[in-house]
């Protein structure tokens, strides 16, 4: 996790928040270096996480996991982190016959496929144990990506209806979290991606939103950060608050300062 | 379409199977110097010993060459095995079939297997027109002997050693090698797709779901992906995002040909502007982006190169540039005030 980050959230691992809905979003640029940061974020502060990476292979996100301070094989083995590697699945549901529903389903359907069997492997993962073991913080699903689902022959509609049940299950019914990652596609106009965005942006209490810089590229200034909590369920039409940074990523961390107040430039 | 697998060991005379790209030092930085490879740090020795793969420096990510020096720099070394490489074809496709024969014939130099698919071209017919070695004379005859005699001095040996189990048949030791995949024109109408037709297309999602599906095997193998898209084409400009975010590497070519860039003095000295689009972050928080975008190509007899667009210093009178070639008209008489006489042609004259 990045300290600093953790510093503008106003959190730590000891007093991470539950039942919340964390939507990270990145247009131009490449967001995930936010999904390592909430995936150390919620190991270090002894939550049970459920990891649905459909992007990259588990050896990425140890590797990283490992610069920022956590051990994702130690996590696996103590039953910490349930780890589904999307990549890896897929080419398992297509060419070797499954006897039981495989969460990653819906790829061998012809049609729009639903994700149900993909919500019954996270609540499964996610279910408090009966038994004694160690008694984790609160379950966290950790999403990386939600967009990809669409490529892969998913619908908003039933991309939107899965989160809903995560919510109603992990975030209200288990008391946990959960953090999404969504492209915003721009102008590339993707319809389908603006649907699932918009609905989900609706239902976030906390919306990170990681930009390139309007004027293109630069060294020391690899984008912009966009933090906005919100409040969906209250009716009160109290602002919500926001606040925008600037960021650079390094080797290990990430350095967020204001707008204009790059260290390289001062 | 068709597809043609093939495994080509680095002998020379093979007619037609000729073999791989250019260097600094002439010869292609990948390939082995020899029977023992070694590897740039004793840790990676076994790695390392995968022909025609090195282990980044950044971050001991295994990497094979692209065939093209010029463009391995720009990624970070090299192509990073198990992940996919996403050509944006240029508009009248005649360099991007370039850089996919380089990636081929790279492979063929560096003993590696070699799936070629394409819908356009017999798969066959690609792999005899792959480019020649660029070599020095001096090391020519070096990488000649090497080259043909690479297998056989292992092989005498082998047979002094255990005389008496020459009459057994050999069995070949399964090494490990790197398969070089390589899919031309994917998403053209010739694959049976109509992305490239209509924009309210029925196809995108077999795309998108092949290219996930197929990084995952790239995943899980040690194996390295070129496709060749023609992105001008697809009018929906959602499925090149999608296909985009798919893919690892993105690089996009666009060349001079037709635009009014082509004739413009400004830009005579390249063919085309390279544009690399997308660079993946493995293993790391961020990628090795280059610090120069502004990057132009030029294919030159024997060597494609690609450089830092140079655009050259503009001495027309006017402020904008607009790239006009009749600078050379007499200035006027600017008044008996400036003193210098104003004829001539030359349009540094004041």
């Amino acid at each position: 996790m990045f300290p600093e980050l953790n510093h503008l959230l106003n959190t730590t691992p000891d007093r991470a928040e539950q039942g919340k809905l964390t939507l990270l979003c990145d247009a131009k640029t490449d967001g995930s270096f936010l999904v390592h940061h909430f995936l150390s974020f919620y190991l270090k502060a002894n939550c049970k996480v459920c990891f649905v990476a459909l992007i990259q292979s588990f050896s990425h996100y140890n590797i990283v996991g490992q610069k920022l301070g956590v051990s994702l094989t130690t996590a696996r083995e103590r039953g910490q982190l349930v780890f589904l590697e999307g990549l890896k699945s897929s080419v398992d549901v297509f060419f070797r016959s499954q006897e039981e529903p495989h969460p990653l389903q819906f790829l061998r359907e012809a049609n729009t496929g639903n994700l149900q069997p993909l919500f019954e492997f996270v609540r499964e993962a996610l279910k408090p144990g009966d038994n004694a073991e160690a008694a984790w913080r609160c379950p966290v699903l950790l999403v990386d990506d939600l967009s990809v689902l669409l490529s892969l022959g998913v619908g908003a509609v039933a991309v939107l209806d899965f989160i809903h049940y995560c919510r109603a299950t992990v975030c209200c019914e288990l008391k946990g979290n959960i953090v999404t990652l969504v492209h915003d596609s721009g102008d590339a106009e993707d319809e389908e991606n603006d649907v699932l965005l918009n609905g989900l942006s609706h239902q976030s209490h906390l919306i990170l939103r990681a930009e390139g810089l309007a004027t293109g590229f630069c060294r020391d200034v690899h984008g912009q950060l966009r933090i906005l909590w919100r409040r969906p369920s209250q009716l009160t039409a109290q602002r919500d608050r926001s606040l925008t940074y600037q960021y650079k990523i390094q080797d290990k961390s990430v350095s967020f300062f204001a707008k204009g107040m790059s260290p390289a430039v001062l | 379409m068709a597809a043609a697998a093939t495994s080509c060991g680095p002998r020379a005379g093979a007619p037609g199977c000729v073999v791989a790209a250019a260097g600094k030092d002439s010869v292609t930085s990948f390939q082995r110097r020899g029977p023992r490879a070694s590897g740039p740090d004793g840790g990676c020795r076994r790695l390392a010993s995968i022909a025609g793969t090195r282990p980044s420096v950044r971050n001991g990510q295994l990497l094979v060459s692209t065939g093209l020096p010029a463009l391995d720099q720009l990624l970070g070394g090299g192509l990073a095995v198990g992940t996919l490489l996403l050509i944006e074809e240029d508009k009248y496709n005649i360099y991007s079939p370039l850089l996919f024969k380089y990636f081929l014939a790279e492979g063929i130099i560096n003993g590696h297997t070699l799936l070629v698919a394409s819908a356009k071209e017999d798969p066959a017919e690609i792999l005899q027109e792959l480019p020649a070695p660029l070599l020095n004379d001096n090391c020519k005859k070096e990488v000649d002997e090497d080259v043909c005699s690479h297998k056989t001095p292992e092989s005498n040996i082998k047979m002094k050693i255990a005389w008496r189990y020459q009459l057994l048949p050999k069995m070949e030791k399964k090494e490990k090698n790197v398969l070089r995949i390589g899919i031309q024109n994917l998403g053209s109408p010739l694959w049976g797709d109509d992305i490239c037709c209509t924009e309210n297309c029925n196809n995108s999602q077999s795309l998108t779901k092949f290219l996930y599906v197929l990084r995952g095997l790239l995943r899980t193998s040690l194996s390295a992906c070129i496709i060749t898209v023609p992105t001008h084409l697809i009018q929906n400009k959602a499925v090149i995002a999608r296909v985009t975010n798919l893919s690892d590497t993105v690089v996009g070519l666009e060349s001079f040909i037709g635009s009014e860039r082509e004739t413009n003095p400004l830009y005579q000295e390249y063919h085309g502007l390279i544009h690399v689009r997308q660079i993946p972050r493995l293993n790391n928080l961020i990628g090795d982006v280059s610090d120069v975008k502004d990057l132009a190509f030029k294919l030159r007899r024997k060597l494609f190169t690609i450089e830092r667009l140079h655009l050259p210093p503009d001495l027309s009178d006017t402020v904008s540039r607009s790239g006009k070639q009749d600078l050379a008209e007499p200035t006027k008489l600017l008044g008996p005030g400036c003193g210098v006489t104003a004829g001539g042609k030359k349009h540094l004259d004041f």
